[in-house]
């Protein structure tokens, strides 16, 4: 209390804290059992501009879904629905 | 073993309307001829590919999901290969959210057909 009272320093605005929000897994919260590799909209979500499959640490996805995803993206890539090198893909 | 599967080939886009729903007829024949049940169809029609195969940007794609024996779908893949129209095919089993997941999508595909037809019945 007494700190607070004495320190110099004041903010206009409260200073932006890194307040970490919980990363979750899509599917599991959404429900969603099955991941279609016909629909290449749903699909760019897990990829970043190159085409590439983005990974867990970035999406939050559990691994049971990353490698439905990760199967699905690749199966789109073979039927060509989605593309296996890309530049500027969103 | 029975099993429900689900298979997407794309077709050269030189092929006349003709040619390619022959190119279709063929497969569904071969399946029902070996004792498959088709169990859904659906033509994509002409469509743009993300990256060229055999030089082609374009093709025909279509999708049957059949219920068969395992080892037909072994030899239904050795007919697709040996076909010079189809220039890509994939065949995958379906578990049962797979089957679920595509019975739902059917269903409503189904409802906003009939809504169609009712808003517009003169279209049709």
């Amino acid at each position: 209390m007494a700190n607070q009272q004495n320190s110099e320093i004041r903010y206009l605005a409260p200073i932006a804290v890194d307040i970490k929000k919980k990363k979750y897994c899509r599917f599991k919260k959404a429900g969603i059992k099955y991941i279609d590799y016909k629909d290449a909209n749903f699909l760019l979500k897990f990829v970043n501009e190159q085409g590439k499959i983005l990974p867990r640490r970035i999406t939050g996805t559990s691994v049971k879904y990353q490698h439905k995803v990760a199967k699905a993206i690749k199966r789109a890539r073979h039927l060509a629905i989605m593309p296996y090198v890309a530049d500027l893909l969103k | 073993m029975v099993r429900q599967y689900e298979t997407v080939f794309i077709m050269t886009p030189v092929l006349s309307e003709e040619q390619m729903k022959e190119a279709v007829s063929k497969f569904q024949n071969y399946l029902k001829k070996n004792g498959a049940e088709i169990v859904y169809e659906d033509h994509w029609g002409l469509r743009k590919m993300a990256y060229p195969i055999q030089k082609k940007s374009t093709g025909f794609y279509h999708l049957i999901g059949f219920k068969a024996d395992t080892q037909l779908v072994k030899d239904l893949e050795v007919e697709m290969k040996r076909d010079e129209r189809l220039i890509r095919f994939l065949t995958v089993a379906l578990d049962k959210h797979a089957i679920a997941y595509s019975e739902k999508k059917r269903r409503e595909k189904e409802a906003a057909k009939e809504k169609e037809t009712e808003d517009e019945p003169q279209k049709k």
